[in-house]
């Protein structure tokens, strides 16, 4: 089935058989931020380190499905020794990527701009996931929880 | 003997197809199909008798409040209640049946110092209300643990039912598939002198059950789970037991009068339903309750009982030691409800690869996280049978979990 295919991306299935930055970091002096996604019991940690405006080590930690895990191990390798400014940029990016869907599902009348794939680079490979809606929520946790890290972090 | 090929022609949404291919549904223990007699009752009663039930003198109330009152004694018979116009209470659903049960009979009989029973196989139905309660009331909640079989332990029973007030617990595990042993559950309760209330939500669509036989207190079901509607539930209660019991929702229907400083509450179900009631929804329920007689809650154990035993062994066949099961092995103490991990691959991923087979699973941790908690497992893949599947769903589930492996591989 040619949507499922477009679903496990052979990128995704590598980042999920061998997740890139796994595991905390110690906290403190790391920011620790825990995220949930209630509906299937998928849970991220994500231990982020920021010096000088820069977050130089993030790591992820958790359990969840190909998608959430994969997502979030794309994620790390894309933001780790971003300027904080460069990781909202990217986090805003992905979200809208994956709003397409989140706002058809909501009925939300807000129109998704158009998303640049090329900046996106790897992580264009999850854009399959819009097909799934019921599976954005898997892809969106680690970035939720990213987000709030920084949050957190005051960042 | 089930004639396989009959029943299914009585489903209508077997004949649907998912992504061009035949549906296998295998998520019966979330919610149940319903028979085209079921879906004709209640559109026949919209289109014939519709009204609101009780004080109307007009011709179709009466029909209406005849059908609604009589739609008690279709479901009585089924769990073979003696007193089913007194002990009948029709709900929303099983969670709104165990909350009117808490909220009412634990409101008015539970303190500090009181202990209610559990066990930790419960759905949350039946431990979010106690917890809430407790909040408010200071008990204390013990909880019955189960073996690696999954099935409850009962060497130390007396012990946690020590001063217990009541026991509350489910008939057969909605993620295990355990079928656990009521009537002897019933009896130390008793014992103990504790009341029994349980969770019929699995039991009453798929075994024999005699609340008589049984020698229970209180159980709640759900319509949508035994061929029914949705939207409507039961809670049978003794009548004795309910006629004690102060009400829970309140409003029109459930008093016998009001004035400005005060009330007094109707006996019986009535008092325990305020406000317009799920009428055609009752008529629909009824119709299910008569099907699954007319089929003989034996006849449906045995063929679940059977297909759960040819599914277990095709997959163990497939897969080895790669497969996890979770609940007993052995067929004859458990339903047809089948939780199982599988390799690496997500409880998600499973169900979103079988569902491109058109195979319908349920991932996830199923409502009973204390007990996913126990298990050590953040989620499962759940398939689960009802009188309408066949072999030929379990051989599709089997294929269909090859294509997962071979994806993941
Ligand atoms: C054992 C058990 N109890 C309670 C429930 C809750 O049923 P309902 O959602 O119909 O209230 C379920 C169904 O999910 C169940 O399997």
């Amino acid at each position: 089935m040619a949507d499922l295919e477009e679903l496990y991306r052979e990128i995704i299935l590598d980042h999920y058989r061998s997740p890139r930055n796994r595991g905390e970091l110690p906290s403190p002096p790391a920011q620790r931020t825990e995220g949930f996604n209630p509906l299937c019991g998928d849970e991220i940690v994500v231990t982020i380190e920021l010096t000088d405006g820069v977050l130089t080590d993030i790591k992820i930690a958790g359990q969840g499905c190909s998608i959430s895990q994969s997502s979030a191990s794309l994620m790390s390798a894309a933001v780790k020794g971003k300027s904080v400014e460069d990781v909202h940029a990217t986090i805003d990016t992905f979200k809208r990527l994956m709003l397409v869907h989140e706002s058809q599902l909501e009925e939300s009348d807000v129109e998704p701009e158009a998303v640049d794939l090329k900046s996106l680079g790897e992580l264009a490979a999850l854009q399959g996931v819009v097909k799934f809606p019921v599976r954005i929520k898997c892809a969106t946790l680690g970035w939720n929880t990213l987000a709030q890290a920084l949050e957190e972090a005051g960042a | 003997m089930i004639d396989e090929a009959r029943v299914r022609a009585q489903f209508p949404l077997l004949k649907r197809e998912l992504h061009g291919k035949p549906i296998v549904y295998l998520d019966s223990a979330a919610s149940s199909l319903q028979p085209q007699r079921v879906l004709d009752a209640m559109t026949n009663y919209y289109e014939h008798s519709h009204a609101n039930v009780h004080r109307g003198v007009y011709g179709t109330a009466e029909e209406a409040t005849n059908l609604y009152e009589g739609a008690r004694r279709a479901v009585g018979s089924l769990i073979g209640a003696k007193h089913s116009p007194q002990e009948i209470v029709f709900t929303k659903n099983t969670t709104e049946s165990i909350n009117l049960f808490v909220g009412s009979w634990g409101g008015a009989n539970l303190g500090p110092g009181d202990v209610v029973v559990l066990s930790i196989m419960e759905h949350h139905a039946n431990i979010v209300p106690w917890l809430v309660l407790q909040e408010r009331l200071g008990f204390e909640i013990r909880w019955i643990q189960i073996d690696a079989q999954g099935e409850l332990i009962l060497e130390d029973l007396d012990t946690v039912l020590a001063g217990a007030k009541v026991l509350s617990i489910t008939a057969m595990s909605n993620v295990l598939g355990t079928i656990n042993p009521i009537a002897e559950l019933a009896q130390a309760a008793h014992r103990h002198g504790a009341i029994i209330h349980v969770d019929g939500a699995q039991s009453v669509p798929h075994l024999s059950v005699d609340v008589v036989d049984l020698d229970i207190d209180l159980m709640s079901f759900s319509s949508h789970k035994m061929l029914g509607p949705t939207g409507i539930g039961v809670l049978w209660a003794r009548r004795e037991l309910l006629t004690s019991m102060p009400p829970f929702l309140t409003g029109g229907g459930m008093i016998l009068d009001v004035r400005t400083d005060g009330f007094i509450p109707a006996d019986g179900p009535a008092r325990f339903e305020a406000g317009t009631p799920p009428i055609a929804e009752a008529v629909g329920l009824a119709e299910a309750a008569r099907f699954l007689e007319e089929l003989g809650l034996e006849e449906v154990r045995a063929h679940e009982e059977a297909l759960t035993a040819y599914a277990l062994d095709r997959l163990f066949e497939a897969f080895g030691d790669d497969l996890v099961v979770h609940g007993p092995r052995n067929p004859d103490r458990r339903g047809g409800v089948i939780s199982f991990t599988l390799g690496d691959v997500h409880a998600h991923d499973i169900a979103q690869i079988l569902d491109s087979h058109a195979v319908c699973v349920r991932p996830g941790h199923h409502c009973a996280k204390p007990l996913m908690r126990h298990l050590g497992v953040p989620a499962t893949a759940r398939a689960s049978f009802g009188i309408y599947n066949t072999q030929a769903d379990a051989d599709a589930l089997v294929e269909a979990l090859r294509d997962a492996t071979k994806l993941f591989a």
